[in-house]
């Protein structure tokens, strides 16, 4: 067929030197930051001659983590399980509530109240209870935490479901698209960027609800997570070890966080604003 | 030859694309968008709908779409009810002021929408869209996300959207509302284009009197609070319209004329107001 409107051209690609690329960017200042930061705790601690048991250097916290890894690192993984497993359940669930909200306004109206009561009810006021519900104690904690998770998940969802463009809708209408065409080709596409909102909020409480979980159910033996060993280390006022517990728990969520960053910039990265560079 | 008695036939021997019988829209709460309407748009006709705000230029434009139902009188499209325009054969496509298009999807995947919702076959239907796409100039920019497109090129994937089913009736709601002044008359003149080779039926709504000058067979004037058609005009110039229509004195003196009647169909929505 022969074209009736002009023609337009693709327009040349552009190179970006490597200090002006934005995946360099991101990375660079932060550990610029972290690195005077570091240096400047350090200096501190050795120069104001501070006691180990108060404040550990930065040098000593690394030690203790080197040393106690055993212990540490099986800590680190019995909280990651938990988390995970949270994250998980909270995901599949929240989607799944989402799902029969938007069938309809009734179905939401009526439960949406109890979602909330749901998120604004104290975890640690209802873990005693669940623990003494629930006798298996990872699956005791995972309960907890996805308690915590599960919120943002409903509430991103079901928005993302709802925000759908009006007169796109109308597109889909006019050309006969079943409910489940809709749902399939619209509404789940226009989700995905509220509900990768809520997968960020989710896994950083998915961690929380697990840390809390384990303080409350104060479980020790084998399957100890680093809750426990912040509890024990803090009777022995062994403070380096403290300290590296709470390392790995930050740099657990730090990487929990990177993760859902990448999942979203996978997704949406090509076509959402949230995920396209700004310069 | 300007005709301006709303109730003179339209002259054209042609079928009707479109009946409207009495047909009006009053909404839930009470607010009257639409006098009742009498008007017969012939096949291969280029109508625009013309007036201020308020009219029920949008309104109308979407009673024919079937995306709102008359709440009295009739409705025809190919001497068929809208809902059962499928029995007629035919197809009609509507375009948007807006591109709405899938900011996630390709502009590949945008075109092939409809015929995806309609089950056509992959292979069948990329062929149609790699035509769509030439057809509007796009065929580079097939694998291209929406975002990464101009608002003209985005109305023109919008554009072959509309056009990749193949309509027999082309209903665009102020289409090219929202961009330059060069690049709409670009465009207006590729429509024409179109319009002619591909013997279309368009309802056009705008609010530039130029552009409905430029585009249409006939103009129907409306008046808005409540909306109605008021008047409508025969742009009785021959195709293909160059630029040198443009500034031509026969343009101005349709100009003048439609100036007029729009500035009658504004005060008269200001009498009605307390």
């Amino acid at each position: 067929m022969n074209a009736i409107m002009q023609t337009i051209e693709l327009p040349p690609k552009r190179v970006v030197p490597l200090l002006q690329r934005p995946g360099v960017q991101r990375i660079f200042y932060p550990a610029l930051v972290g690195t005077v930061l570091i240096s400047v705790w350090q200096g501190l601690v050795v120069g104001l001659e501070l006691p180990a048991y108060l404040v550990p250097s930065p040098f000593l916290m690394l030690q203790t983590l080197i040393t106690d890894w055993a212990m540490l690192g099986m800590a680190l993984l019995s909280t990651l399980k938990v988390t995970l497993l949270a994250f998980v359940t909270a995901t599949i669930v929240g989607v799944l509530i989402s799902f029969l909200f938007v069938q309809s306004r009734r179905i939401e109206t009526a439960l949406f109240p109890y979602a909330v009561l749901l998120q604004v009810t104290p975890i640690v006021a209802v873990a005693p209870l669940v623990i003494i519900w629930i006798k298996n104690p990872t699956a005791a904690m995972t309960v907890c935490a996805s308690l915590v998770a599960l919120f943002p998940i409903i509430s991103n969802t079901t928005l993302g479901l709802r925000s759908v463009d009006p007169d796109l809708q109308s597109y889909f209408k006019l050309n006969r698209a079943t409910r489940w065409q809709q749902l399939l080709r619209l509404r789940v596409p226009s989700a995905l960027p509220y509900f990768f909102g809520g997968l960020r909020i989710s896994s950083g409480l998915s961690l929380i609800g697990a840390v809390v979980a384990e303080f409350v159910a104060g479980t020790g033996g084998s399957g100890a997570g680093l809750a426990y060993q912040i509890l024990q280390a803090g009777f022995q006022l062994n403070i380096p070890r403290m300290f590296a517990a709470l390392l790995l728990i930050s740099l657990a969520g730090v990487a929990l966080f990177a993760l859902m960053a990448w999942l979203s910039k996978l997704a949406l990265g090509s076509w959402h604003a949230s995920e396209t560079s700004h310069d | 030859m300007t005709f301006q008695n709303q109730s003179m036939a339209t002259g054209l021997s042609a079928a009707p694309a479109v009946e409207m019988l009495s047909a009006e829209k009053t909404y839930s709460n009470g607010t009257r968008a639409l006098l009742p309407v009498d008007l017969s748009i012939a096949e291969g006709e280029f109508v625009t709908l013309l007036g201020p705000s308020g009219c029920g230029k949008s309104t109308l434009l979407k009673m024919v779409a079937g995306l709102l139902e008359p709440t009295d009188g009739r409705l025809l499209v190919w001497r068929k009810p809208v809902a059962h325009i499928d029995e007629a054969g035919r197809k009609t496509a509507f375009v948007f002021q807006a591109p709405t298009l899938m900011p996630w999807a390709s502009v590949e995947a945008n075109v092939r929408l409809p015929l995806d919702l309609a089950g056509i076959p992959r292979n069948e239907a990329d062929d149609r869209v790699a035509d769509a796409l030439s057809l509007v100039g796009l065929d580079k920019f097939a694998s291209v996300l929406p975002r990464a497109l101009s608002g003209g090129m985005q109305m023109r994937v919008s554009i072959a959207r509309g056009l990749v089913t193949q309509p027999d009736l082309l209903l665009m709601d102020e289409p090219f509302g929202a961009l330059d002044e060069i690049t709409r008359h670009k465009l207006d003149a590729d429509l024409l284009d179109l319009w002619r080779k591909k013997k279309l039926t368009v309802i056009f709504v705008t609010h530039s009197i130029h552009e409905a000058i430029f585009l249409s067979s006939r103009v129907i004037m409306m008046a808005a609070r409540p909306g109605r058609v008021v008047e409508q005009f025969f742009i009785d110039e021959p195709y293909p319209r160059t630029d040198d229509f443009i500034v031509s004195t026969q343009f101005s003196r349709h100009a003048k004329l439609l100036q007029g009647s729009l500035l009658r169909a504004s005060s008269a929505q200001r009498e009605l107001q307390p």
